[in-house]
């Protein structure tokens, strides 16, 4: 199994996200007073400057905003995962991840902007929260 | 040009020259260039009253610098925003100077990144420090501060049609410049580059792919090196040894990875507006953009972002050898050699500032005729993530 970093705790603003991924659920928040989409988590809307921000689980379908292929990483934590492609995830539901694209033969060739693709969350060695990563529908 | 203020200017510079230098520290590789771009400017370490810092290396800060140099400021500011931290620190010295709370600022920066063999570049995602919100929602993803960039160079090709020749012509302009400086050919050399001399765009296209679409002859070194460079009242700059470069327009800006925003756009394209209006006067007019080349997308977004042509037009802009210091199109670009191939311990922005005095001084190894008007605009941070930009724009007499 991959070894990534693992999130770290305590850190309030991204452990519910954290946990969700434990449950397979991709979650992001959602202001109740003016409806606007937050993400990164925090704990303050970044619309309105109201509070009471509620979370919400996303489909987790989304398009390929844009993407780059790793080819040397001095991290020992990714160097198995030969060349591998960070991307800006577009979610429907209208907020913007960084995740990874995985699941095809060739990263440098494969991906593309634009491209529609699903939430998986791959289990680590490196400790009990899986990463949501992404591949092609 | 008549309403410009001239309230402030940049009366002394040093540049340390060595990129490799063992055995320095980053306090003393500051202190050093301190004490020497105080002598260029004839003003003494006693006439300091402000210090700005950007508490790297084992500094401690203004508070840090302050005690080092013996001196009792009456500003301090410690702002530290990443590689524009230095335009940040020079707007808020001619805010300062202007409010009469300071006569005669430092700034000054120092670094043994390539010493003590940081992976600046390659190292991102460690999921290493104390715990916080964003490191949390980016480390596991293995994104290395290359590929963040990278991922502005793909959606900007994908935009706009903007080719990988297109960027190299950034590296090859300014490989360029850096052969007719000796202190990058000199840094290139103990940085154990394979090849000195000038490339051809070819060459850029040739070398080994860092993080897609990102060569390698696109990104910048890493080295040691650092600076200083003391900024006068206009009262003080009257007994400094050489020419006045003023302060004529400052602007400070910050940007993100936002929901649903426009990846192409850097924080320039909100901190130019503000430095041109101040200074009064049009891109068009710049005889020199020194902009922070950490990689060539850097420079081409920022370009756009700064008003110098419309965004998504870069590749057209860049043709002709525009960006050569003996071109007849303006501006010339990097004229020191750049990150790319001559200075880039960390935190460029400082050099940006160096080399346009030197330009308006008439100094450069690569002189633009008759230059007059500069900008230095840095940037800070992740260009595809969250930095700041700082725009400085500087006059001559």
């Amino acid at each position: 199994m991959p070894n990534r970093p693992q999130p770290r705790f305590p850190e309030p603003n991204s452990q519910p996200f954290w946990e969700g991924a434990k449950r397979g659920e991709l979650l992001y928040q959602q202001c109740n007073s003016c409806s606007g989409v937050v993400f990164y988590p925090r704990l303050i809307c970044t619309h309105c400057g109201g509070l009471d921000l509620a979370w919400k689980q996303s489909q987790g379908e989304g398009t390929v905003y844009t993407y780059s292929v790793v080819r040397q990483n001095r991290n020992p934590a990714f160097s198995d995962l030969g060349a591998y492609a960070v991307a800006y995830i577009d979610l429907d539901e209208g907020f913007r991840m960084m995740s990874n694209v995985v699941g095809v033969a060739d990263p440098t060739k494969d991906i593309a902007i634009g491209q529609r693709v699903r939430v998986e969350f791959e289990k680590q060695d490196s400790g009990d929260y899986p990463v949501p990563v992404f591949r092609p529908i | 040009m008549a309403n410009q203020a001239r309230d402030a200017a940049i009366v002394g510079i040093h540049e340390y020259p060595l990129r490799v230098a063992p055995g320095r520290s980053a306090m003393q590789i500051k202190a050093e260039s301190i004490s020497k771009a105080l002598e260029d400017s004839g003003l003494k370490l006693t006439d300091v009253d402000a210090i700005y810092d950007t508490n790297e290396g084992e500094g401690g800060g203004g508070l840090g610098m302050a005690h080092y140099l013996n001196l009792k400021p009456t500003v301090i500011d410690t702002t530290q925003v990443g590689g524009s931290s230095y335009e940040f620190q020079t707007a808020h010295a001619l805010r300062d100077i202007r409010a009469g709370k300071a006569n005669v600022a430092i700034l000054s920066y120092g670094s043994v990144a390539a010493s003590n063999r940081t992976p600046i570049g390659t190292g991102g995602g460690t999921g290493m420090g104390a715990p916080n919100w964003q490191g949390n929602m980016e480390d596991p993803f293995g994104q290395t501060l290359i590929a963040n960039y990278a991922m502005v160079a793909h959606r900007h090709m994908h935009q706009y049609g903007t080719r990988a020749e297109d960027l190299a012509e950034i590296s090859v302009s300014t490989r360029l410049h850096a052969t007719r400086n000796p202190e990058a050919v000199r840094a290139m050399q103990d940085l154990q580059f394979m090849a000195t001399g000038e490339i051809t765009v070819q060459d850029v296209l040739d070398s080994r792919v860092i993080a897609d679409p990102l060569h390698l002859l696109e990104c910048c070194m890493v080295s040691d090196g650092g600076g200083a460079l003391v900024i006068a009242s206009a009262a003080a700059a009257r007994g400094a040894k050489k020419k006045p470069v003023w302060i004529i327009g400052t602007g400070e800006a910050t940007k993100y990875r936002e929901n649903g925003g426009d990846i192409t756009v850097s924080a320039g394209a909100q901190s130019a507006p503000i430095a041109f209006g101040e200074a009064q006067v049009r891109p068009e007019e710049l005889d020199l953009a020194m902009i922070y080349d950490s990689f060539t997308i850097t420079v081409a977004t920022i370009l756009e972002d700064l008003g110098f042509c419309k965004k998504g037009d870069y590749k057209d802009f860049a043709k002709n050898n525009r960006f050569r210091f003996d071109s007849a199109l303006k501006p010339a670009l990097n004229t020191d050699g750049g990150g790319l191939s001559s200075n880039h311990p960390g935190m460029r922005g400082l050099f940006l500032l160096l080399e346009s005095v030197r330009q308006l001084r008439g100094e450069s190894t690569s002189q633009v005729a008759n230059a007059q008007l500069a900008i230095a605009h840095g940037n800070g941070g992740f260009l595809g993530g969250n930095h700041t930009g700082g725009s400085i724009i500087l006059a001559r007499d």
